[in-house]
């Protein structure tokens, strides 16, 4: 009897959860939701947030290389935005129930992932370009569909986001077009860019939806919006006819309009390669997290001093 | 003391410009109030987003239960007389 009240409680509670989606209406951190949601999210935000700080890695490496004052400038800028956008996905995981240290302990032992195109170098300021056009002209087409996730923090936090966001992938497309405009050697470097960073920005989408192991719920509750497909031929439509107008050329021989889909057929994409370096055997793997534990280690005396002086602050309070 | 220790929560109000409400903007970790302040200042206003903030530490926040919505929210509903659209205007007369 028991039993059963317990079954039907939880059969109601998911009804009314259920109902809730399927009217549009957010979900807000203490309503009562599905474990699998909560796990869901916890992974997806987590994983997203851990993206934007490993993605400063590649582009710190050129802040003291960069070109120009301006340059320099810009490219601060722009990290100082992905540590910003780091702690906005932490802050809206841990309306989940989840500790910012157990997130960070979580990616430290490799139970939780980051954007596979962050395991790629950056090796000269072409790559900059490319970085800022391609990796971050993927990752809006993707974060401006999640604006409309059913749960309210982690759509705010993508609203705020995607605001921030369209100066990143601009100020790449122009490293990219002033490129095109110098040298042949110039040229040569761009569009050398242009062809390392194209298969593993389209990559970032995730598997084909005929692959897609985490799909079924996550559309049913509304966390997804557009599969990855879709959200792959948004980017690439968009991003061939840019490529056209500065006169970059796509790596890739099977490009083709499609008129009947009003999208381009792209040529197969290398999932062995995508499989090899999420598995931990990119290039930089082993790098990006090396370089997050020790910078974490080597932060941990200022997080202990900040709190002793709260302690020693606090009990002064007390005392007088 | 723990070598992870991440501070306390502090969630981050902020006024766009004066006169206006704060809206809550999110959350940042801090040792104490100024920390708080700092931090919310470089995570949330790095556009000129706002006039002013206010950090206030997670756990001093009171909030209500969605599932306690009836019981918080229901009495205005049933008591229309509280609108100005109840009462009916004679006739000719404009409004205030």
């Amino acid at each position: 009897m028991e039993l059963q009240e317990h079954t039907s409680v939880a059969a109601d509670m998911l009804r009314h959860f259920e109902e809730k989606i399927e009217r549009g209406d957010a979900i807000e951190p203490k309503d009562r939701m599905p474990d699998g949601y909560r796990k869901h999210l916890i992974r997806q935000i987590s994983q997203h947030a851990h993206s934007e700080v490993i993605g400063m890695q590649p582009e710190g490496n050129w802040v003291t290389r960069a070109p120009s004052l301006r340059a320099k400038q810009i490219l601060l800028a722009k990290i100082q935005d992905e540590g910003g956008h780091g702690l906005y996905l932490y802050s809206a995981a841990e309306t989940l129930g989840i500790s910012r240290a157990e997130m960070i302990e979580q990616l430290h032992a490799g139970k939780a992932k980051y954007s596979n195109i962050f395991n790629y170098p950056a090796l000269n300021w072409a790559d900059i370009g490319a970085i800022g056009w391609l990796v971050d002209g993927a990752a809006i087409v993707n974060q401006v569909s999640l604006q409309r996730t059913s749960y309210g923090p982690y759509s705010r936090a993508m609203v705020r986001i995607c605001k921030e966001e369209s100066f990143h992938q601009r100020q790449g497309y122009e490293i990219m077009a002033k490129m095109m405009k110098g040298s042949a050697e110039q040229r040569d470097m761009a569009q050398d860019a242009m062809n390392r960073w194209w298969w593993p920005a389209l990559m970032m989408f995730g598997p084909h939806d005929s692959d897609s192991p985490h799909t079924g719920d996550a559309f049913k509750w509304k966390i997804k919006r557009q599969s990855n497909d879709e959200l792959r031929a948004k980017f690439i439509d968009k991003t061939v006819q840019q490529a056209e107008v500065i006169g970059l050329t796509i790596p890739d021989k099977d490009l083709k309009w499609n008129e009947a889909r009003g999208h381009y057929d792209h040529g197969a994409i290398n999932w062995d390669e995508f499989y090899r370096v999420i598995n931990g055997n990119g290039p930089c793997n082993q790098q990006r997290m090396d370089h997050h534990k020790r910078v974490h280690a080597e932060g941990a005396w200022v997080r202990e001093a900040a709190e002793a002086y709260r302690i020693k602050k606090e009990k002064k309070l007390h005392l007088s | 003391m723990a070598t992870d220790s991440q501070l306390t929560q502090w969630e981050v109000f902020i006024q766009s410009k004066p006169g206006a409400n704060y809206i809550h903007a999110g959350s940042v970790h801090a040792a104490d109030k100024k920390m708080a302040l700092q931090n919310a200042r470089d995570t949330y206003t790095r556009r000129g987003e706002g006039t002013s903030i206010w950090a206030v530490p997670t756990d001093a926040i009171a909030a209500s239960n969605p599932e306690d919505g009836d019981m918080f929210f229901d009495p205005a509903n049933d008591k229309t007389y509280r609108l100005p659209t109840f009462y009916v205007m004679p006739e000719g007369a404009k409004a205030i």
